[in-house]
């Protein structure tokens, strides 16, 4: 194609295009939506109209086959329109209440789930992993099916005191952004990186390798007589910035790596304002194809915040009135020195003041 | 075909149970795809080694980007020679992810005629993942994907491609026209989306409302969730519904109002809407009964990210409450204002809200030329080291 005729900067195609009718006619003048069963919505327009909204499950690593799949669906039941939500739930856009057993039995039937509505698990929000990153410190899709298959009644049932929002990172880059979870599992690194001196000039720039660390304990060095750098063991924290911007510092470490999980976090301002998630397990060392450990720490949690925490209560806001000490006591975890920050800004995260249960 | 495929005995486990099995996707593209079914062997490989196998990218794109392309190589491609090179496209998504299955056939169609057939619905960011291509096949592919409407998202230090939440084509708490306007700033931006010039990424996330469905306040630089300034609509009737339908209102709205604004008498819900902080919760709760505000707009905070590298933030107030009518010229002013200053003082891998840590927020206000107010902090600082400047000795 002669360079004329490239098309560039087109910028997305316009969304309008590809909205059902009732959507464009009840667009900004939606009434209200209940929830008829879990994973079935129905919208009601101040026109009277009612869209009902049918959503599934899926593994967010789909193939075309199944695409199309789902196409095929929509144009059976809902005139060739359907969405993705933001946790990669897929979602069929229907008129016809009719339909909607149907439509459930279809998608029963090729393996897709319905549901991950109001008070459940949706599903886990997750990064690339071993399919497709070079610094994961652990697998994402496996992790994410090892869990979601345990905790699976809680996506086709609405039986958790409110909703409960999982999400996984592979590495502390956190594509996933999973630091306001309510259970974030995130993939860490605990070795310092081995550095190929042998390469390392050719492959990276100095100054902006040792500007990558976040406690500068990396420093320029001259190794046999190459300029390299050196890194200080004791200063180093495993993050893994500098493997993303010099590839010669290998992070990865197949004995070394593994999963830590953090519970507590939630975006929405709905009673609480939003937090982070706080730390409630260090380390557990990778174990696939199934990683049991992870999924029996997350399974555990899940039980005890659904036993416990009364009815609206986000993970954070039930942690949060029983106190820390109880959570780790309720759910046997224990407690250590790798759960006491020492980064910037730690002296807040202590405890200042005699309000102790005992 | 499916005889031909390789052994995996470990991924095979993920297979069953309940969920829906990625390692089932792999296998439906492997079938006639040489690229999937090389993705499957080395992933089974990853799984016995305990380790990825895909080395950093490089530098590979399509002519005149700098980004939309991840390159991707293996670092076992004499094993897996079908993955040797096997880089992602992050196509730029339609606003809210609604598409009709005409155009999802289109899109498969291209990616089976120049890639593995393996996809993300969709990235963390909200693209549509391509994941797996030849270097030949991106010019081609790119020509096909532009050829059909869609063009690619970004990557590196760009403005990252905007997404927002479902908003007013399904959702009646939608304070302003989230899709709208997320469509409008990712096509008012295409040179700052395609060709990375920043300190580092740059993200837009557009929420409807405080419930923040696209989780705004955790991941974008530029938070963008729609409130009200107005009274909440109450309808009594529907109220009163709800209370003999088994909600307690007492219970699970008056106490758990985090201002404790609402009082209920058994008949008729009394909202002191000034001491409203516009959580939602009781409208949450009671959706037929309660709706946000008519007076709407938004409330723009800056700064969230993830902890690479100077540690998780959250977004932060800077505007406490904007209009969002199209061609949103205030948002893009303070966007512009940001990058200006960002663009200029900002290290490498810096990103805004590392920055106004850095400058303090006090000195960022001046230079994008907004007046401080109360709503921007938690509380007024507790420590006394005050840079007071030499103007206000000299105006004393």
């Amino acid at each position: 194609m002669a360079v004329a005729d490239r098309k560039t900067d087109i910028g997305p195609p316009d969304f309008r295009q590809f909205l059902p009718p009732i959507i464009k006619k009840n667009y900004g003048k939606w009434a209200y939506h209940e929830i008829l069963e879990p994973g079935v919505m129905v919208h009601v327009g101040e026109s009277g109209d009612q869209l009902y909204t049918v959503r599934a499950g899926t593994p967010r690593l789909l193939s075309t086959v199944t695409i199309r799949q789902f196409a095929e669906l929509a144009d059976k039941y809902c005139g060739g329109h359907l969405r993705w939500t933001s946790r990669h739930n897929v979602e069929f856009l229907l008129t016809d209440k009719s339909k909607i057993p149907a439509l459930k039995k279809e998608l029963h039937e090729i393996g897709f789930p319905v549901g991950g509505t109001g008070n459940a698990i949706s599903s886990i929000v997750h990064t690339q992993g071993w399919v497709h990153c070079h610094s994961s410190a652990t697998d994402a899709s496996g992790v994410v099916k090892a869990i979601m298959d345990e905790v699976y009644p809680h996506f086709v049932n609405m039986d958790l005191p409110a909703k409960l929002r999982i999400a996984f990172a592979c590495c502390l880059n956190m594509c996933g952004a999973v630091h306001c979870s309510d259970i974030a599992v995130l993939g860490v690194h605990t070795k310092a990186p081995i550095i190929d001196h042998e390469n390392l000039p050719k492959l990276c720039e100095i100054p902006t390798l040792v500007a990558s660390c976040p406690t500068g304990a990396i420093r320029p060095a001259t190794v046999d007589g190459k300029q390299s750098v050196e890194v200080e063991e004791a200063q180093c924290m495993f993050c893994g910035n500098c493997y993303t911007v010099c590839p010669a510092m290998q992070i990865n470490n197949a004995d070394a790596d593994g999963i830590s999980i953090w519970v507590g976090g939630k975006v929405s301002n709905a009673r609480h304002e939003p937090m982070f998630s706080k730390l409630a397990i260090p380390f557990i060392p990778n174990n696939p194809p199934r990683w049991p450990e992870v999924v029996e720490a997350v399974v555990k949690i899940v039980k005890v915040y659904a036993e416990n925490a009364r009815k609206h209560e986000r993970m954070g806001e039930w942690i949060e009135r029983i106190g820390w000490p109880r959570f780790f006591k309720m759910t046997d975890i224990p407690f250590t020195k790798y759960h006491i920050d020492d980064f910037r800004h730690a002296g807040e995260t202590y405890k200042r003041s005699t309000q102790l249960k005992h | 075909m499916s005889e031909k495929l390789r052994s995996t005995p470990l991924l095979d486990e993920l297979e069953k149970g309940p969920w829906p099995s990625f390692v089932k996707e792999i296998k439906k593209s492997a079938e006639t795809n040489t690229m999937a079914e090389g993705t499957l062997g080395q992933l089974e490989r990853s799984y016995m080694d305990k380790i990825s196998h895909w080395k950093h990218g490089g530098l590979v794109g399509v002519m005149g980007y700098g980004g939309g392309v991840i390159g991707r190589y293996s670092d076992l491609p004499e094993e897996f020679p079908e993955v040797a090179a096997f880089h992602t496209y992050r196509v730029n998504q339609p606003s809210g992810w609604f598409y009709t299955s005409d155009v999802l056939r289109t899109l498969c169609d291209i990616w089976e005629r120049h890639g593995s057939g393996l996809t993300n619905m969709h990235g963390s960011t909200g693209d549509i993942i391509f994941l797996g291509s030849t270097t030949e096949a991106l010019e081609p592919c790119f020509a096909d994907l532009t050829a059909n409407g869609f063009d690619l998202g970004g990557s590196g230090s760009d403005v990252r491609t905007p997404s927002c939440c479902v908003g007013p084509a399904r959702c009646e708490w939608a304070c302003y026209d989230t899709l709208d306007a997320c469509n409008d700033i990712t096509h008012s931006y295409q040179d700052e989306l395609h060709r990375p010039a920043f300190p580092y990424k740059y993200k837009f996330k557009f929420a409807g409302c405080p419930n923040d469905c696209v989780a705004s306040v955790a991941r974008s630089d530029m938070s963008i969730i729609g409130t009200w300034k107005d009274d909440i609509q109450v309808d009594q009737a529907k109220v009163q519904e709800y209370a003999a339908n088994g909600v307690d209102i007492e219970a699970e709205i008056c106490r758990l109002c985090p201002t404790k604004c609402i009082k209920w008498d058994g008949k008729s819900l009394d909202i002191d809407n000034a001491e409203c902080v516009k959580c939602m919760h009781c409208i949450n709760v009671m959706p037929k009964a309660l709706r946000p505000g008519k007076e709407r707009g938004a409330t723009i905070l800056i700064g969230a990210k993830a902890p690479i590298i100077g540690g998780a933030l959250l977004s932060a107030v800077f505007v406490p409450f904007l209009e969002m009518e199209p061609p949103y010229e205030d948002l893009k002013e303070l966007a512009e204002a940001i990058w200006d200053f960002w663009g200029e003082y900002g290290k490498n891998r810096e990103r805004v809200g590392e920055f106004i840590q850095r400058v303090g927020l006090g000195n960022f206000l001046d230079e994008i030329g907004l007046e401080p107010v109360p709503e921007m902090v938690a509380h007024p600082r507790s420590n006394p080291y005050i840079f007071f400047e030499e103007e206000l000795e000299e105006d004393e």
